[in-house]
């Protein structure tokens, strides 16, 4: 039994959030790069010119990458062994959000009644949180700043098991197609197949999180996601839907089991603004 | 299509706007009003209810940012556009009473370029998500409107050199692949 500080939590949550909006994951830099030079317009080139400066000068001058500091979503994977003291695990991960956001001149962008577009909670809470239990004496917590527009983007269909991988690819390809510009490609996309309704939204929200371009352990689901990656990039979408370059970096596929009388597939889109940092207490 | 940036010094002229085309890039200097969702909301109210607007629409530039706050060293935080489909119930009303561009990221709906059109009005393109680098081109920012909105506020942007892309011009052309012309 280890025991650890509420306190702990909301220090390295409020660490998390301004790393997170300041430091581009090098992976991701990587695959902008790589974008920028396999663009084939002026227009292209120059929007993916301006990413990469762009993420040079937030991680120089500390200052956010993009406006939208985004939502905290925070996984948290709670070991078994460990005795939490000193308060309430989610208070604890609000704190360091309110914290964080506050330290590090973000954005409070979270309006306590959806319904009334006035009331800003003043402080980006209340974060995200899924927690899972896991074996052992320590803490994980991955922290994702999830912003507006491309999570406005995301979408979940209950397809039947007749509509399979070839609709699957179709659905999400059709959905990019008709979403363009808005989400600011160049994407991640993150799919949940299988599950239930709730399940597979959950799935595809931690596909983001998998390494980039890491393709899935199972043969069968990694090249459904190298077809729905094609797909996606022949919809000609392009950077900022201005076409002339890819409109997906990467594509990542989680699968569970299911109903047999369902197809839940999940789509949750990811800007270039990647924003996502992990650390083990 | 010209790939060579032309410098805009705000307000931008009618003619000035007739010689624009689709997917020109363009370097904007002068004064800027950001405002998004709520703002929008108010304005469109006020001016449905024939009251007295907190600023003046007439020549204005609107850009789509709601911006992170100012550390104590800078003028102004990250200042990226937000989606811009999200204003589109406003913007024919708001190009009417005389805004002559809005400023902001994707396609919108075709009341828009019509509304570009017919009002011989601009939508313009800022890089989405490129906060940092574009804030490096704002020397002045204050809040002139509903200070209650916070980052939604309406801010009045001095910038210098700030590079958009002509998305819609003021002859129903398009920079984006797959638009087909208006008729």
């Amino acid at each position: 039994m280890r025991e650890i500080q509420s306190s702990q939590i909301t220090k390295v949550v409020a660490e998390l959030c301004q790393r997170a909006n300041y430091e581009l994951p090098e992976d991701v830099v990587e695959a902008l790069r790589r974008s920028r030079q396999a663009a084939t317009s002026q227009v292209a080139r120059t929007v993916l010119d301006q990413l990469l400066e762009n993420a040079r000068l937030a991680r120089d001058g500390r200052i956010p990458y993009c406006q939208d500091t985004g939502l905290a979503v925070v996984f948290v994977e709670l070991g078994q062994d460990v005795h939490l003291v000193g308060g309430d695990i989610y208070a604890a991960v609000d704190a360091g959000v309110r914290q964080g956001y506050k330290e590090g001149y973000l954005r409070p962008s979270v309006v306590g009644n959806p319904l009334d577009r006035a009331s800003n909670t003043g402080d980006n809470t209340p974060a995200i949180v899924h927690l899972c239990i896991v074996p052992g004496e320590e803490i994980k917590l991955h922290l994702a700043a999830k912003g507006g527009g491309s999570e406005n983007m995301s979408a979940l269909w209950m397809l039947t098991p007749a509509d399979g991988a070839e609709g699957i690819v179709e659905t999400i390809a059709g959905r990019i197609q008709e979403a363009g510009g808005k989400p600011c490609p160049p994407l991640i996309l993150g799919v949940g197949i299988g599950g239930n309704f709730e399940k597979a939204a959950l799935l595809a929200k931690e596909a983001l999180l998998w390494p980039l371009g890491q393709p899935n352990d199972d043969q069968q689901l990694a090249e459904l996601e190298q077809r729905i990656i094609a797909a996606v990039n022949a919809t000609g979408v392009g950077p900022m839907g201005l076409g002339g370059g890819e409109t997906a970096l990467a594509v990542h596929l989680l699968s569970h089991p299911c109903h047999l009388a369902s197809l839940p597939v999940a789509l949750n889109v990811q800007c270039h603004a990647a924003r996502h940092q992990s650390v083990t207490i | 299509m010209s790939s060579e940036a032309r410098h805009i010094k705000l307000p931008i002229t009618a003619d000035a706007i007739a010689q624009l085309r689709a997917g020109d890039s363009l370097r904007l200097s002068g004064a800027i009003y950001t405002a998004r969702d709520a703002a929008h909301q108010r304005l469109i109210s006020a001016l449905g209810a024939g009251q007295q607007l907190p600023i003046d629409l007439d020549g204005s530039v609107i850009y789509y940012c709601g911006p992170t706050p100012a550390p104590p060293e800078r003028v102004i935080g990250a200042a990226g556009p937000t989606t811009s489909s999200r204003m589109d119930t406003f913007a024919p009303r708001l190009y009417a009473a005389g805004v002559q561009a809005t400023i902001g990221k994707g396609q919108r709906a075709l009341q828009v370029r019509q509304a570009c059109r017919n009002y011989g009005c601009l939508y313009l393109l800022a890089t989405g998500g490129a906060g940092a680098l574009l804030s490096s081109f704002i020397t002045q920012a204050e809040v002139v409107a509903y200070a209650d909105l916070g980052p939604e506020a309406i801010r009045k942007l001095t910038v210098a050199e700030f590079p958009v892309l002509v998305g819609y011009d003021a002859h129903g052309g398009s920079i984006f692949p797959g638009d087909e012309d208006l008729d």
